[in-house]
């Protein structure tokens, strides 16, 4: 429902998000196209989750440097708006009202963008304390690493002096350095896996340099405090035994959603494992014309491989804009335990390769020299063993060359490891 | 405070707000207390948020007579003052032989209560309303007129509309003893006691309590807590009208409700507490939802939670409302008052005003009384702020969207501590305008939400934004 004037915008293509993908794909596209490329984005600075992130580990892969989040955020935007892209903040975008057609509410008006293509880049978030089901009070204190982090970092404001993390992955770390630099001391993290989810190469000195604890095989079972958090009670998982942990900061890290509500509202085909779009190597969706880039395909792998995604759908979108289709053999791609889900999930064999030439899976178990095995039709057709391990909390890469030998005629192809 | 009212109304709840803005539209000062910082942060603000016709009460009650009566009164106010209301109509539906057979009592109870519209329909007609229902509905009564209502602006719009006519809201002020003077009641309160010639008491949860303070010993609340969980806003779609139970020999069953917010509500559970003030979920609470939902809609539960909260009804061991005024005393107990309320709220009011008359309160209607409110729109079958282009460029602030899973803009967050009863905690304010409400739960917005409160609203309404260029 809208009423009075509404101004429209007729861009080439139209990127939703302006985090390190949306950038990436802006920055590849627009010297490259005829017509205007228009990144729209509802916060006001562009940037997406770098921004809040004020440590290090920023651009190894895709800019080969070693910088700081913000830095890094900064960057892309000047570099996407140095090779033309135009950015539009504080655009909500709220409806579909076309194939490639879409509307915002920004505080200039209500706007109608007409593209010729669509990028999804609208990132994962990380599920709050009630979708993951914590019960006890209602108390004030209870954070995840997005709300804490630009709660520090962008508001400056206050946290208090004891927290638990509830997770033991890259991110969780994240969420510990910036509660030390608001004068928080992270007491206990927690983890439902056997061990820690993150590379040892931050586990280790990560324990020594807060002071820290990790529980593997924790899970927190209620929230004790009101108004104010006083203390949060856990469980072991083997033993069923609990105990009650003093803190007045909760902080519940990972366990990513993509923020998937406009691939919903057009009917575009999703993946239950990934809860994003279906994509193929060249990350079309279902819908022609609509691609999917980021942490919104892989909840979530870090920063740096969502900005390839970006460079990586570039050549897709000019090939779609010179009218040119996709393929049309494909297969799909299934991931079966301990894989939650492999992205892309619909294997072009005819097309290029995916990004960097790796599929992404994500998984439930740590197991420290996968053997990948991959069945079509219940037959082998590839099995390769890799030299990294497969852990939960990260993205696991595996090397495209396995799927050589897969047929595109047959059915689904399943991924799994040989134990 | 050296004046005395001519009538105090203790809690600015839904029926209390009711009472005093009734009572206000006569000659008469009126004070509305609350021993809470905000109106509405008691029973009223956490409950299944339904308009009900009053189909299922117990024939020849007051609580069946104002049920009925409140329901075309709070329809028709709600249209007046913009409460968002959904007539989206109930399905009852039978999932046992021994809930199918109750099916004609049901519409014959109904009838006794004034309400002829029901239906018993088959399970094919079920299942052709509902498709996504889980497997084993064996049929169903269908309740037309029963309706979906925001019960947090239902008691805004009441509390504004009583101090636009002038009665005092006093917040903050928890009775602890009264004494009689006469002609005169002191309530001693802190944060000041309160004069008054009238006592009303409509402290919900507490009702019990006051009214042994004047004395009486005629019944007693429990705390009866019912946690909810609250689906995504994807959900909406698969439930497109209230699924009730039917009340059965195993007890009181679980339903499945749109909200006015575009959500969808599973639960309540129902638990006897000691504790009036625990609203905190809880481990067995939370697991029985989810295994009542498995069964009523496995749909629903592949959906992301989107929040999880418990209420506490004021249960009581009267069976019916306890509506009495005590003339010598110069006061009226409204106690009793379960999760219909919300509903009856307005019909309560009426039902008072008779009682005080009658015991020798003159009541003299005002002339020129002000219009009621008009409340900003919280329902999502109504144009919102973000939607409205025309007010957009009127006002940019609208367009400056602050919450994005609920679309609540910078410029309601302002509008809001404008208003006559502004919010004072993060908690009024999400009632107030929904911010934080959504999906993320203040992932993306909750520090800027925060930030917004501390400046009371004004921190991100000033900002510039360069014109759009129109499209080539």
């Amino acid at each position: 429902m809208t009423s009075g004037d509404i101004t429209t915008l007729t861009p080439a293509v139209v990127i939703i998000g302006a985090g390190p993908s949306g950038l990436s794909a802006a920055r590849e596209l627009a010297p490259r196209i005829n017509g205007d490329v228009l990144v729209l984005d509802r916060e006001s600075t562009a940037g997406g989750i770098p921004r809040h992130s004020d440590h290090p580990g920023y651009g190894i892969r895709d800019m080969w440097r070693f910088m700081s989040g913000p830095a890094y955020a900064r960057r892309l935007v000047r570099q996407a708006e140095a090779a033309g892209a135009k950015i539009l903040t504080n655009a909500t975008v709220t409806n579909w009202a076309g194939d490639r057609t879409i509307e915002a509410t920004t505080p200039q008006g209500r706007v109608r963008v007409e593209a010729r293509a669509v990028i999804l880049a609208t990132g994962a978030r990380e599920r709050p304390r009630p979708a993951r089901l914590i019960p006890g009070d209602r108390a004030h204190g209870v954070y995840t690493t997005g709300h804490l982090q630009n709660l520090v970092h962008l508001q400056h404001g206050k946290v208090g002096k004891r927290a638990v993390v509830v997770g033991a992955e890259l991110v969780s770390w994240s969420a510990a350095l910036t509660l030390r630099e608001a004068g928080c001391r992270t007491v206990l993290m927690t983890t439902e896996y056997p061990r820690p989810d993150s590379y040892s190469l931050f586990s280790i000195p990560g324990r020594i340099l807060f002071r820290t604890r990790v529980a593997t095989r924790t899970r927190v079972t209620r929230v004790i405090g009101r108004p104010e958090l006083r203390a949060v009670e856990i469980e072991d998982l083997d033993t069923g035994a609990r105990r009650v942990v003093e803190c007045d900061t909760l902080v519940l890290t990972g366990d990513w959603i993509p923020d998937h509500e406009l691939v919903r509202a057009a009917g575009i085909a999703m993946d239950p494992g990934t809860n994003g779009p279906l994509v193929d190597n060249a990350l079309r969706t279902d819908r022609p014309g609509v691609f999917a880039v980021g942490n919104l395909l892989h909840p979530v792998d870090t920063a740096d491989i969502a900005a390839i995604d970006g460079a990586h759908v570039a050549r897709s979108v000019l090939a779609w804009l010179r009218g040119r289709s996709a393929p049309a053999e494909q297969v799909r791609l299934i991931a079966d335990a301990p894989f939650r889900w492999v992205a892309p999930e619909i294997f072009r064999p005819k097309d290029r390769a995916p990004a960097r030439h790796r599929l992404l899976l994500w998984s439930d178990r740590y197991i420290p020299f996968p053997r990948i095995v991959l069945r079509q039709e219940g037959r082998v057709v590839a099995r390769k063993r890799l030299w990294w391990p497969a852990a939960p909390g990260r993205v696991f890469r595996v090397p495209t060359s396995v799927l050589a030998a897969v047929r595109p005629d047959a059915g689904p192809v399943h991924i799994g490891v040989e134990t | 405070m050296n004046t005395t009212f001519d009538v105090a109304v203790i809690g600015a709840g839904i029926v209390g707000s009711a009472i005093a803005r009734k009572l206000a539209g006569y000659e008469l000062s009126v004070a509305l207390l609350d021993a809470r910082n905000d109106v509405g942060d008691g029973t009223s603000k956490a409950n299944t948020a339904i308009l009900h016709t009053g189909f299922d009460a117990k024939p020849g009650t007051l609580e069946s007579r104002l049920v009925g009566e409140g329901y075309h009164l709070l329809s028709e106010y709600a249209e007046l003052t913009g409460i968002p209301v959904e007539h989206t109509g109930a399905l009852l539906v039978a999932w046992t032989a021994e809930e199918l057979d109750a099916l004609p009592g049901l519409r014959r109870k109904a009838e006794q209560n004034g309400y002829g519209k029901t239906e018993i329909v088959g399970p094919e007609e079920v299942y052709r309303h509902l498709p996504h229902l889980g497997e084993g509905a064996l049929g169903g009564l269908t309740v037309p007129d029963e309706s979906i209502i925001c019960t947090w602006t239902t008691n805004l719009a009441l509390a504004t509309d009583a101090v636009g006519r002038g009665v005092t809201l006093l917040l903050n002020r928890a009775v602890t003893s009264v004494e009689d003077l006469g002609d005169r009641t002191v309530l001693r309160a802190s944060g000041g006691d309160v004069s008054a010639r009238w006592v009303v008491n409509a402290a919900g949860l507490g009702a019990d309590v006051v009214d042994r303070l004047f004395g009486h010993d005629r019944f007693t609340v429990t705390p009866r807590r019912g946690e909810l969980l609250v689906y995504d806003k994807l959900a909406r779609p698969m439930v497109n009208k209230i699924i009730l139970p039917v009340p059965s020999s195993r007890g009181k069953g679980v339903l499945i409700s749109p909200t006015v917010y575009g959500n969808v509500l599973l639960g309540p559970t129902a638990e006897d507490l000691v504790d009036r003030t625990d609203t905190g979920t809880s481990e067995k609470g939370l697991e029985f939802l989810l295994g009542k939902g498995e069964k009523l809609m496995p749909d629903l539960l592949r959906e992301e939670v989107t929040a999880t909260y418990a209420g506490l009804r004021a249960a009581s061991d009267h069976p019916d409302y306890l509506i009495e005024a005590d003339a010598g005393r110069r006061y009226v107990l409204v106690g009793g008052i379960r999760s219909t309320g919300l509903t009856a709220g307005i019909a309560i009011a009426e039902h008072v005003a008779g009682l005080v008359r009658d015991a020798g309160l003159a009541l003299v209607p005002r002339e020129n009384l002000p219009e009621p409110p008009r409340m900003p729109n919280l329902g999502e079958a109504f144009t919102r702020p973000y939607q409205d282009a025309a007010r957009i460029a009127a006002d940019p602030a609208y367009g400056k969207v602050v919450c994005f899973c609920e679309r609540v803009t910078a410029g309601e967050v302002r509008d809001t501590f404008r208003s006559p009863i502004p919010p004072a905690t993060l908690e009024g304010l999400r009632r107030r305008t929904r911010a934080m409400n959504g999906r993320c739960q203040g992932f993306f917005c909750g520090a800027e939400v925060k930030k917004l409160l501390e400046s009371r609203g004004e921190s991100t309404c000033e900002q510039r934004h360069a014109p759009l260029e129109a499209g080539r």
